[in-house]
């Protein structure tokens, strides 16, 4: 792996945390989490010893990100953000660094915009991070997702990354019987244990396919049916045919409650970074009233601003968006 | 370049027969006999390869399916002082317009979004005199618009017989009234034979409705024991969905496009509209005309489409 990679030198992802002694405190209350007076933290760099930084300019940045947020929480905040990360290999490809590692940068992207997304009070944050379709690409590029992503499940599930200070809920979602056997086993274990955190909550859709999904949902809530009229049948012992009219027809909330995202709000803006304007079978259910927005962005470069006009853009788009939800919700 | 142009004034047949062998669809070879539906078939080819020519789109670049959501009659109609039902009238003149165009450019099937389900709004028991007459607006706006629908398609009937189009109208049937039921079954079978273009209606149709009818039909085969929980797979689904009159390869649109600036899907072609390539245009629907158009298909032409195969998203 070891290729040093050459950052800007106006590091998007400064990040004020509590010095290493003080990283327990972080999950008391988001307010402590807010006011510390802290160092800044450089996420990209692998060992956590020198992720600490500390500077006045890093205060600074650390102040003027708080009165942002202040000021744009006066609007609606989304509940949910979705990114379908695009761009990672032509970063890499413009900054002349191995494309496996136009990956990891976006990994660290990750990890940045779960914690400004935490500042700013969107409890929910998904991120598309690898499709079905995507396992038709080239071997080598295919295993190196997999390996990047075994080796940072297993760093917080040593408790030495950042999310994990977070007592963030990490989920997984998509077909995880396609993976290998480490890198399911990996994600089962890490999703059982934050299964109980109260912090924000980061899906990760790896291997996922909206459709996949909806198959998915659509076969058990056909079986849970035919259990259904199994059990009645059994249990009826004069045998009424006018039974099987009596149930309820098969309706949104059932397919809901089987697709991998039970449980968690519809995404209320769906960002796509690298300009592309199309979802790419990305939770098709679930984002019919959601804002799309494109950027033209690459996704390492998706920092803190990117994400302010983001939600700028939805709050100008809110009345509408609700009066829509508002009526779909008396409608199927 | 100035010469290339001076060919083309002075020889414009000479230059469209060149750019015929691009034009597969049609399946016609440059020698046309002297037979009258031939050269009325040539005529139209011509009138292809001149249409593509002028407007510099790509014929091989050609979306097969273009899928449209038809939004903003009633804010045209304000901002220009008119009533509603003339907004709604305006949106259908455009709504001709562009099929014409998509069939003189070559696209096969085009999926109109017409009226959705969300569109219902159902009156509900209120002792607010102004909210019940708002009510009563919005449902006579309603019942405008279905009548506008079933006229749209009598009327049109002329354009689906000389341009072969076949025409097809998706969802709720419960939900429409009879006289638009039986326009639309009208329609459908005087053009069943056509199979040049294809011409979705989605009336009181969405996205989740469309999903859960076809999950209710599988959920009678499995319950009726003609199919196991664990067969059913993506195809067996997008057999049952309501676009399924189109087949396999023309069934997702390739290029869906949204009026009037709205950023959202709203639950129209969930399923189909997977790897469709998504274009907003601010303008509002009764404006769209072939600018518009045109502008759009560049759009999509200019995109590079990998299907989750050479990136990683």
């Amino acid at each position: 792996m070891a290729t040093p990679l050459s950052y800007p030198s106006s590091d998007p992802h400064m990040f004020p945390i509590c010095s290493r002694d003080n990283w327990l405190s972080l999950t008391v209350s988001m307010e402590g989490f807010l006011t510390s007076c802290s160092p800044s933290v450089n996420p990209k760099i692998e060992k956590p010893e020198d992720m600490v930084k500390t500077g006045v300019l890093a205060r600074f940045q650390n102040f003027l990100r708080k009165c942002l947020i202040a000021v744009i929480s006066y609007g609606p905040m989304p509940n949910h953000i979705a990114f379908i990360m695009d761009g990672n290999r032509r970063y890499a490809k413009c900054r002349s660094i191995q494309q496996g590692a136009g990956h990891r940068v976006g990994f660290f992207a990750v990890v940045a915009n779960l914690l400004y997304c935490y500042e700013m009070g969107v409890k929910y944050m998904t991120v598309y991070a690898f499709s079905i379709d995507n396992f038709k690409r080239d071997p080598k590029e295919v295993q190196s997702l997999m390996q990047l992503m075994e080796e940072k499940i297993n760093e917080v599930l040593e408790k030495q990354s950042v999310i994990d200070k977070l007592n963030c809920k990490v989920n997984f979602w998509g077909n995880l019987e396609l993976l290998r056997e480490p890198a399911r086993l990996a994600a089962q274990k890490l999703m059982a244990s934050t299964a109980g955190n109260t912090g924000p909550v980061l899906s990760v859709c790896i291997p996922y396919n909206s459709t996949s999904e909806i198959v998915n949902a659509v076969s058990e809530v056909c079986a849970e049916r035919r259990e259904m009229l199994q059990g009645e049948r059994d249990g009826d012992c004069n045998g009424q045919a006018a039974n099987s009219g009596v149930h309820p027809e098969i309706s949104v909330a059932d397919l809901d409650r089987h697709m991998y995202s039970a449980g968690c709000p519809d995404p209320d803006i769906v960002i796509r970074t690298s300009g592309e304007t199309r979802l790419s079978n990305f939770l098709l259910w679930q984002t019919t009233f959601s804002h799309l927005q494109n950027p033209d962005t690459l996704w390492p470069d998706f920092s803190f601003r990117h994400l302010v006009w983001a939600v700028l853009q939805y709050q100008r788009a809110y009345p509408h968006l609700e009066q829509n939800r508002n009526l779909a919700k008396k409608q199927l | 370049m100035y010469i290339s142009r001076l060919y083309i004034y002075m020889f414009p047949r000479a230059y469209i027969t060149q750019n015929w062998q691009h034009i597969h669809h049609l399946g016609l070879s440059r020698n046309t006999t002297r037979l009258p539906c031939l050269d009325r078939m040539a005529g139209k080819q011509n009138d292809l390869a001149e249409a593509l020519v002028r407007s510099g789109l790509r014929a091989e670049l050609m979306p097969q399916h273009v899928a449209l959501v038809l939004d903003g009659n009633r804010r045209w109609a304000q901002a220009r002082g008119f009533t509603t039902p003339e907004g709604h009238e305006a949106g259908g003149v455009a709504l001709r317009k562009i099929v014409e165009l998509s069939c003189a450019f070559g696209i096969r099937a085009v999926t109109v979004f017409g009226f959705s389900q969300e569109n219902f709004r159902r009156p509900q028991a209120s002792s607010h005199s102004s909210i019940r007459s708002m009510i009563s607006v919005l449902t006579e706006e309603v019942d405008y618009i279905m009548e506008l629908i079933e006229r749209l398609i009598r009327d049109n009937m002329d354009l689906f017989m000389r341009e072969e189009i076949q025409v097809h109208v998706v969802g709720d049937p419960s939900r429409r009234p009879a006289s638009l039921q039986d326009a639309a079954r009208e329609a459908e079978e005087m053009t069943r034979s056509h199979s040049r273009y294809h011409l979705i209606l989605a009336i009181c149709y969405s996205g989740r409705w469309d999903i859960v009818q076809a999950c209710r039909e599988l959920a009678t085969k499995v319950q009726d024991k003609l199919l196991r929980p664990d067969d059913i797979d993506e195809s067996m689904l997008a057999g049952h969905l309501a676009t399924n009159v189109l087949g396999d390869q023309l069934g997702c649109p390739d290029l869906l496009i949204r009026t009037s600036g709205e950023l959202r899907l709203s639950n129209f072609l969930l399923w189909q509209s997977a790897y469709s390539e998504l274009y907003f245009t601010d303008t509002l629907w009764p404006d769209f005309g072939e600018d518009e158009y045109i502008k759009a298909l560049k759009a999509f032409q200019s995109r590079e489409r990998r299907f989750g195969q050479r990136k990683v998203m």
